[in-house]
Order: C-alpha cells, then structure tokens, then sequence
C-alpha cells in the first residue's frame, strides 16, 4: 500500500488514510462503514461512482495514494457527476473539478474553492484488505 | 417636488455622426433633461459608414451596426426609421416628417450627411450607373454585377468615376464582384487630396497590378447604351465597353432643409454654423458632413464624432467648441496600405519635404517638417504603413530624430514614449494619451478589449490598436502567459518542451518542468499536446486520468450525466443501409435523436454502460464514434457538389470525406471545424469554418480562421485556385501550424488574429516556408495519418478499458437512478430528480 499517514480528522471533514483502524467517534446507530470497492480498482488521479446504502459517492485516489469520498452530486447543476472530474491541486489542496461547468472542490472537506456558496458532503473511508470502505449512515429503510 | 418637463430635442439624421451626438447624450445627460426624437431616412439604424466597402467582403449590415444594443429601449430616447424630415417651421418651432407628422422641438441638430455628387454627364441615369453611399446602393451594385457576370461573354468590365479614397474603394468592390474596374480621375493623380504626386505614382503602379485600369487627367463626357451594355467615351478620346458605372466623385452636403428653413448657407454649400455648431438660428445645430464651419465642410467621420460632443456639451449647458479635426486617413486599398496625415501635402509657409521612395520593395515615405526641421507637420505613406500609429500622433510635436532615419527601413523606431500625453492616441474617437493610461490605471485593464470598452479608442478604424498594445505594455500591464498555477509557461511553450524533450508523460512534464499535480485547466492541455505529438491510445496509462469526461469517456457529457454519440459520417454522405443502422440504434436505445449543424446524427441520453454496447453495434456496421465532444477535428461539411447539383464546378463531397478521414482524431487546442462548397454560392457555409473550401472552375480556394458561434468571424481567403494536392498539404501545414502554436481553447480565428503580421504571416511561414519548418509540419501531419485508429473499436477490445464504463464500480447492473427521462414530442427528455439546491438571494 502507498498510503501516507494522515490526520485522522474529525467525522464528516477528515479522511481515513489505507488500512487506518482508528474509528471516528459517531453516533453507530445511524452510521456504519460499508465495502465499497477494492483500492485496485481506483485509477490514480480519477474518481469512480459508488451506490453505498442508497447514497451515490464519489471516490477519488490521488497520485500519493490517498482516498477520499465526496457525495457524487455536483451541487451547482444538481447531476451526480463528481467522480467524472479531473483530480489535481490547488497550492497544496488536493482538488476535484465538476465536469460539468468546472467549479474546483477540496476532497478533504467537500468545500467549493471557487464559490464559498457551495459545499459537498464528506465521507470517511479507509482501507481494510485492500478493500476500501466508507463510513455512511444506514439505509432509511433498515432503521 | 414635481419633475421639470424635459426639453424636446429632435436630431434629424441617423447616421454615424447623428447617432454619436444620441450616445453622447445617452452618456452625459445624467439629469434626463432632454427627450430625444431621432428622425431617419433610411430604414435601417446607423451604420459604419467608414466600413462599407467591407460589406463586399461579407460583412454583414447587422455588424456594420454603431447602434449600442439597448440604446432605444430608453423611453426618453426614439428612433423612427424611413421618416424623414420634410420642413422645419422656425417660428412655431416644429418638424414635419414624410409620415406628415408634426413634432415639436425646443432643439434641433441637422445631422444630415451628404449626397454624392453625380457630374452632369449625358446618360448619368442610365440602368447600371449607380453612386455607393448606402447599403442600398452596394446591393443595388452587387445585384447588378452578377446579372452581368452570371450572362455569356469574358470578363465583365466597370467603371468608377473619380479616383479618390471612396472611388478606389469602389474599383475594389467591383474586382471582388468579378469585373475588371476602370477608375477615371480628372487630376493629374489618384487620391488628391490626401496623397502627393510620388505616393500616387506608387499607388498607381500597385494598383494596375491588380487589373484595375487608371486614367489620370481626363473626364467622361458621355454615357451610352450599346447593345445591352454601356459605352462610356471619355475626353481624351478613349471608349470604354461597360456593364457597371459607379459615380465617385466627391459629396455635396444635405442642407436643402436649412435652405428652406431660411438659414445661413455657405458660398459653396453647408449650413454656416459657429465654433459651438449653432446655425444662424439660436435653436438649431448642425452636425458633420452637412455643417459648414469656418468655411469648411469637412467629408470624415472624426471631426462629425468632434462636431457632436460639442453640441452634446452645449445641450447640457457647456460651452465646447470645435477647434478643428484630425484629417488623417490610414486604409487599405485592395491590399495596399496608404496613410496620410497633418500637413500631408506640405501647405504650411517654409515647410520642408523628406521623402523616401523604395520603389524595390515597393514603399513610399514622406514627412512634412517645419522650416527649423524641428517640427513634424504630416506625412504620407504609401507601401508599407506600419509607420502610421506611431508618426501620426507626433504632428505639431517636436520631432525625437533625424526625419530620415525615422521613415528608413530598419531606421530608428519611435516609442510611445516621445508622445506627450496630450497626444491623441484615437484620432478617430478623438482619445489622448492620457485618457488611455489613466483608464488603465484607473480600471485595472488588462487588454486592448478592456481600453475599447472604457475609452471607445480603437473603434473606428483599428489603426491605433498596436499603439494600445504598446501603452498597456508600458504602463506595466504584465499579461501572465502562465497556464495556470501549475505551469508558468503557455501552451505553445509546453508543446515545444514536450517535441524537443520527447517527454511522454504528464508527471515527468509536471515534476520538470511545472509543479503540484495539475488541475481542469492543464492536464487536458498536456493530454492534447501528447496526443499530438506520441500517438498511442488517448486512454493509456496516467493518460486516462489526464483526460475531460468526453475525452475519457469518449462522448459528450451532458447535463443530467448522460452521454450522447455522435456517429461519424464523413462529409455527411451516408448510405440509407447505415442510416436505418443509426435509427436502430436510437430506437433500441431510447436516445433522443436530433440532425445537428454540421451535418450528423446527435443520440443523446445514453448511460454510460451503455456505451460500449452502442459503439459495438455502430463498429459492426462499419460507422466510428466520431469525436463530436472533443478538442479535436469534428465536422467537414459538404454540399452536394458537382456530382448533382447544377452550378457545381469540383466534388466537394469526395473532397470533405477525405479531409475528414485525413484529419480526424487530430488532437487540436479547440475544435477543429471545416466545410467544402462545390461553387461560390457556398452552400456549405465553409466561409464559416476553421478550414474553409471553395471549388473554383479551375481548383479549390482555401479560406482559414472562420468562426461561428459567440463571435462570428468569416475566414480570410489564403490561396486561390489550387490542385487538391496543393490544397491538402497547405490545410495539412496550417493544422500543424495551429496545433503547435495556438494557445489553450484558442480557435483559429482568434489564433489568426492574434499571430503577428496575421494572413501575411501565416503565408510566409506555410507557403513560402520563410522558417523552415515545413518539412517537420508535413512529416508530423503524415504520421498522424498513419498512426490513427478507431479509439472506439479499440476500447472494445480491450477489457480493461471496458470496466471503467459502468454506472457503479460497486453495483456496475444498477443504472444511475438519477439519469431519468420524460417523454417529450414522442422522444425523452432529461429531468433532474434532485434538482439543485439555488439559494435565493432577496
């Protein structure tokens, strides 16, 4: 595994690096982590779309190997687009563009770099076996 | 507190000068005191007069248009078009209109213009003598002339009398309309007025080059009928077969209203008006080419633009005078430039003349100085004008050098510093040096775009924009080149790195040459740019991640995130087979069908799983995707050519299929479109295209740099009558051209434009090979030639590069549930089940 150590941040914001086993502190009755894919099958620098828990993810790989996992919905237009953009850098703030009209998000916090207006949920993931999982709530229908 | 009725103001004429003063007003009349009637003869708005002979170049009346948009959307302002003015009661202080309507005014401006003058020459108003002063006269020459030259016969042959800068103009319209123009001028020389006997001599010898025909010191004494066409005889003798006569020979002004109306008219015609432009009625003004002042009529739009901010100045309770007019002139006459400006003719006591005539390169300098050789008065040049932006605001201003060095090839180049800041910069618009750096500083411009909006300077006629470019650069506008924050160099720049290097990916570019790890803007740009140079899969290796959604999805993204295949159809022929292929498609599919623009078959609403199974069934049947969503070739339009159609002189269908098999998957800085038209009538549109085609009766005409879209740009014509094989390699050299050295999302029409020395340029480097390079264009355009190959059909084959295309990676059998579609017209329409969350600001 690539993965760096990271921060293991706060719920919501932070980011879980590969194989991290520490738990953020949620409320587990109406979150849990979920497979989701194999880290094999996230192309460096390009995201993928997931259907956890009936929540649509977008889940990206950097070129250092970090994931991180936003909601797939471009806020500005309303398509689930997000994992379609292109993975970069702003200074040294690893970023995701929308396809569709090319308003840059930071991956570790969902934030709108170019618009202070828009924000995307965050999601935290980590890598267990070589298998990447993210941290959602449960599915409506099974509370 | 009750309002103050407005003042009534009726300004008779719309043209350029009558519309100057309504935006002046628009501009300075902050209190709304005056409400404005604009009175015009003509039906269509004001219009750039200066401009018109570009009418027969293809522009259209709709961009000769000086009206702002929305000007007469304010209720306080009103233009009534094909109303003329009839009479004016100076007493009861009304206008009467053509419509019999009669308006009250408390002021009112004469803008008027002038007639052109026609000589008193038996047969003068024969069919096929026309005078060029309006829109409607150029229709009314063009109609005329393709009657002539659609008839049996040779080549068809017209003639303009006078032979001044309007006149040459005119001869200009007549070779672009396809007849051999005769220009008949009774001075010893061309252009009196503003050009010496040297200049004119030079203009003349250019000029005939071109087929036009010059006959100096002689008159027309008669106009006949003979034989379904014209026989003009002229004084000295000679007689002239003719199909189109075109009087050019001065203009009158317009001041039969004023006549009328009983106020003071000059001894040789104009309404007599003081410095601030009153007539002899306290009421009245009178503005432009109809004023008469200090017994001037003066016939240019720049002291007319003067004339109307002094009674706009004045209106509002100022007391602006008119101190004279800059009476320069800088053109191009049927590609020669000729400049002339101040004192061009040396009228002023003890002035001295420096000339300089080049007659091998075929230019001819002139400058005016005072009698101390201190001062420089004016000039002339004919050639090569390049000198003009920059001598023309140094009249009355100490001269920086030696006057010959200064007009010497190679000679001292003058700065913008010598100008003071009093100088005008604009001589059209009338803007000072001053005003042009003070906006900068003011408004934080950037660009040449920015000082037109703030100053209007460079409006007119375009002569000073180098000087602009000059003044941003020295007021210390430094215009970052960076790409983005993640290169400092441009795209021209990388793409150099990346030939001379051999650098194959975007990380060993980023890590030496850039820094960060890219963004939306740059790696797109370095997908192209490897593209270009590497060939291979674009979808290889780090270049998947390199890519835009089109590029690595290869179809157009749209915005519920559905896709749409556009199946490749080259030169839009296509067999009724593959066309039932494309209907089965559609059908099967459910995609939303639509005919687009450059003559293809548009199936949006595709998944993106169902992508590969589309491609499949399109590669089956022998079609390619096509790259309708890229940064690259899209479309080479065709019209039925020669094979069908009646008038069609070469095959413009076989043409465009081989351009577009030729081109396709070239790997551009912006979409790359072109058409091919079978004959002039040009129903292809190719005038409209990056790549333009022209079948002639003797080849193909190649025209570069059109555009549609935002800013429409018809494409300048760069070789004429070719072969197909000269054709294909020069298309081949400009492509490559293009490709190395535009900038990021830069068409060929603002790559043309911005290209140093523009066409002539561009001839130089891919025609006469000036830098050498051709040989490299070439073998670069054949080896994308060879190297293509159906990116489609190869992600098919290929399992890897299949897995990506699924809806999830986790649930690749679960269609996006957000993707959904309504039935519209019998066909699906896209719905958002999730709209977007808009905040509405109260």
């Amino acid at each position: 595994m690539t993965a760096t150590t990271h921060q293991a941040g706060t719920v919501g914001r932070g980011v879980v690096t590969p194989d991290s086993t520490d738990l953020p502190a949620l409320d587990r009755r109406i979150a849990q982590w979920e497979s989701i894919c194999r880290f094999d099958a996230l192309i460096p620098e390009r995201g993928v779309a997931t259907l956890v828990s009936g929540l649509q993810l977008a889940v990206f790989r950097t070129f250092e190997g970090m994931v991180y996992a936003l909601g797939n919905q471009d806020p500005v237009t309303g398509a689930f687009v997000l994992s379609r953009g292109i993975v970069g850098t702003r200074g040294s703030v690893p970023t995701v563009a929308s396809p569709l009209h090319k308003q840059v998000f930071d991956l570790r916090t969902g934030q709108c770099l170019d618009d202070d207006a828009w924000r995307v949920p965050v999601y935290a993931v980590r890598t267990r076996g070589g298998v990447v999982e993210a941290f959602v709530p449960s599915p409506v229908s099974a509370a | 507190m009750t309002a103050i009725a407005p003042h009534r103001l009726v300004i008779v004429g719309n043209g350029m000068v009558g519309q100057r003063l309504v935006e002046a007003l628009r501009e300075r009349d902050t209190h709304r005191s005056w409400q404005v009637t604009v009175l015009a003869e003509e039906s269509r708005q004001a219009y750039d007069r200066v401009a018109l002979s570009s009418y027969f170049d293809g522009v259209t009346a709709a961009e000769l248009d000086v009206v702002a948009p929305g000007c007469y959307d304010d209720e306080r302002y009103a233009l009534h078009l094909g109303e003329a003015a009839v009479g004016i009661d100076r007493t009861q202080r009304t206008v009467e209109t053509s419509r019999g309507r009669v308006l009250d005014y408390d002021a009112l401006v004469l803008a008027t213009g002038s007639y052109p003058f026609v000589p008193p020459i038996p047969g003068r108003d024969l069919p096929g003598c026309f005078v060029y002063r309006t829109l409607d006269d150029l229709d009314a020459i063009r109609t005329a002339a393709e009657r002539a030259t659609a008839g049996p016969g040779g080549r068809r042959a017209g003639m303009v009398v006078g032979g001044g800068l309007l006149g040459l103009e005119a001869a200009r319209a007549l070779r672009l309309l396809g007849m051999s123009p005769h220009v008949v001028e009774l001075a010893p020389r061309l252009m009196p007025l503003q050009v010496d006997e040297g200049g004119a001599g030079l203009l003349r010898n250019l000029i005939e080059q071109l087929d036009v025909t010059v006959h100096l010191g002689t008159s027309v004494t008669t106009i006949e009928r003979d034989r379904g066409r014209l026989l003009a005889t002229l004084a000295n003798g000679v007689e002239l077969d003719l199909d189109v006569v075109v009087f050019s020979a001065g203009v009158r002004p317009r001041d039969e209203l004023a006549r009328e109306a009983g106020l003071a008219i000059g001894d040789r015609g104009g309404v007599l008006v003081d410095a601030g432009c009153r007539t002899s009625d306290e009421g009245m003004f009178a503005i432009g080419e109809c004023a008469n002042i200090a017994g001037r009529v003066y016939g240019l739009v720049a002291p007319g633009y003067a004339m109307a901010d002094v009674v706009a100045d004045r209106l509002l309770g100022g007391d602006a005078e008119f101190t004279g007019a800059d009476m320069s002139t800088k053109l191009k006459l049927m590609g020669v430039d000729v400049a002339s400006f101040g004192d061009a003719l040396a009228t002023t006591e003890g002035a001295l003349e420096v000339t300089l005539n080049n007659p091998v390169d075929k230019s001819y300098a002139k400058l005016v100085v005072s009698d101390d050789a201190k001062t420089l008065l004016g000039g002339i040049l004919v050639g090569d004008a390049s000198k003009y932006a920059m001598l023309r605001p140094l009249v009355g201003a100490a001269l920086p050098g030696d006057p010959v060095a200064m007009i010497a090839p190679g000679g001292v180049s003058v700065g913008v510093g010598s100008l003071s800041r009093n100088s005008q910069v604009c001589s059209c618009q009338a803007v000072t040096k001053a005003t042009i750096c003070d906006s900068i500083a003011e408004h934080g411009l950037t660009d040449v775009a920015g000082i037109k909006t703030c100053t209007r300077a460079g409006t007119v006629c375009g002569s000073c924009v180098p000087l602009l470019k000059t003044l941003l650069a020295e007021s210390g506008v430094t215009l970052s080149t960076a790409l983005c924050e993640h290169f400092t160099q441009t795209r021209a720049q990388l793409f150099d790195i990346v030939r001379v290097t051999g650098i194959s990916t975007f990380t060993e570019l980023v890590e030496r040459h850039g820094s960060g790890r890219g963004c939306d803007i740059c790696k797109p740009v370095v997908a192209s740019i490897l593209a270009s140079l590497g060939g291979g899969h674009i979808l290889d290796g780090e270049g998947a991640a390199l890519q835009d959604t089109n590029d690595h999805v290869l179809a157009n993204l749209q915005k519920n995130g559905s896709y749409s295949v556009v199946p490749r159809i080259p030169g839009g022929e296509i067999t009724p087979a593959r066309l039932l292929v494309i209907a089965e498609v559609a059908r099967d599919f459910d995609l939303y069908t639509k005919i687009t623009g450059g003559q293809r078959i548009d199936l949006l609403g595709a998944r993106i799983e169902q992508l590969p199974a589309i491609w499949r069934r399109l590669v089956d049947a022998g079609f390619e995707s096509g790259h309708a969503y890229g940064k690259a070739l899209r479309t080479v339009k065709s019209c039925v050519g020669s094979t069908w159609c009646r008038y069609g002189v070469q095959d413009s269908v076989a043409l465009a299929v081989e351009l577009e098999l030729r081109y396709r998957g070239l790997r551009s800085p912006h979409k790359i479109k072109a058409g091919v038209s079978g004959c002039a009538r040009e129903c292809a549109e190719a005038q409209s295209k990056d790549v333009g085609v022209i079948a002639t009766e003797n080849g193909w005409n190649l025209y570069v740099g059109g555009n549609g879209g935002f800013r429409p740009r018809h494409a300048d014509l760069l070789i004429t009558d070719v072969d197909t094989d000269t054709l294909v390699r020069t298309i081949d050299r400009f492509l490559m051209f293009y490709v190395r050295t535009a900038d990021r999302l830069q068409r060929t029409a603002a790559w043309l434009e911005s290209l140093d020395g523009g066409l002539d340029y561009l001839r130089s480097v891919i025609i006469d090979d000036d830098l050498g390079i051709c040989a490299e264009l070439d073998e670069a355009m054949a080896r994308h030639v060879q190297t293509y190959r159906d990116e489609w059909a190869e992600v098919l084959e290929d399992p890897d590069r299949l897995s990506r295309f699924v809806s999830f990676v986790n649930a690749p059998n679960v269609p996006d549930p957000s993707v959904r579609f309504v039935s519209e017209r019998g066909q699906p329409r896209p719905i958002l089940i999730s709209g977007p969350v808009v905040e509405v600001v109260r």
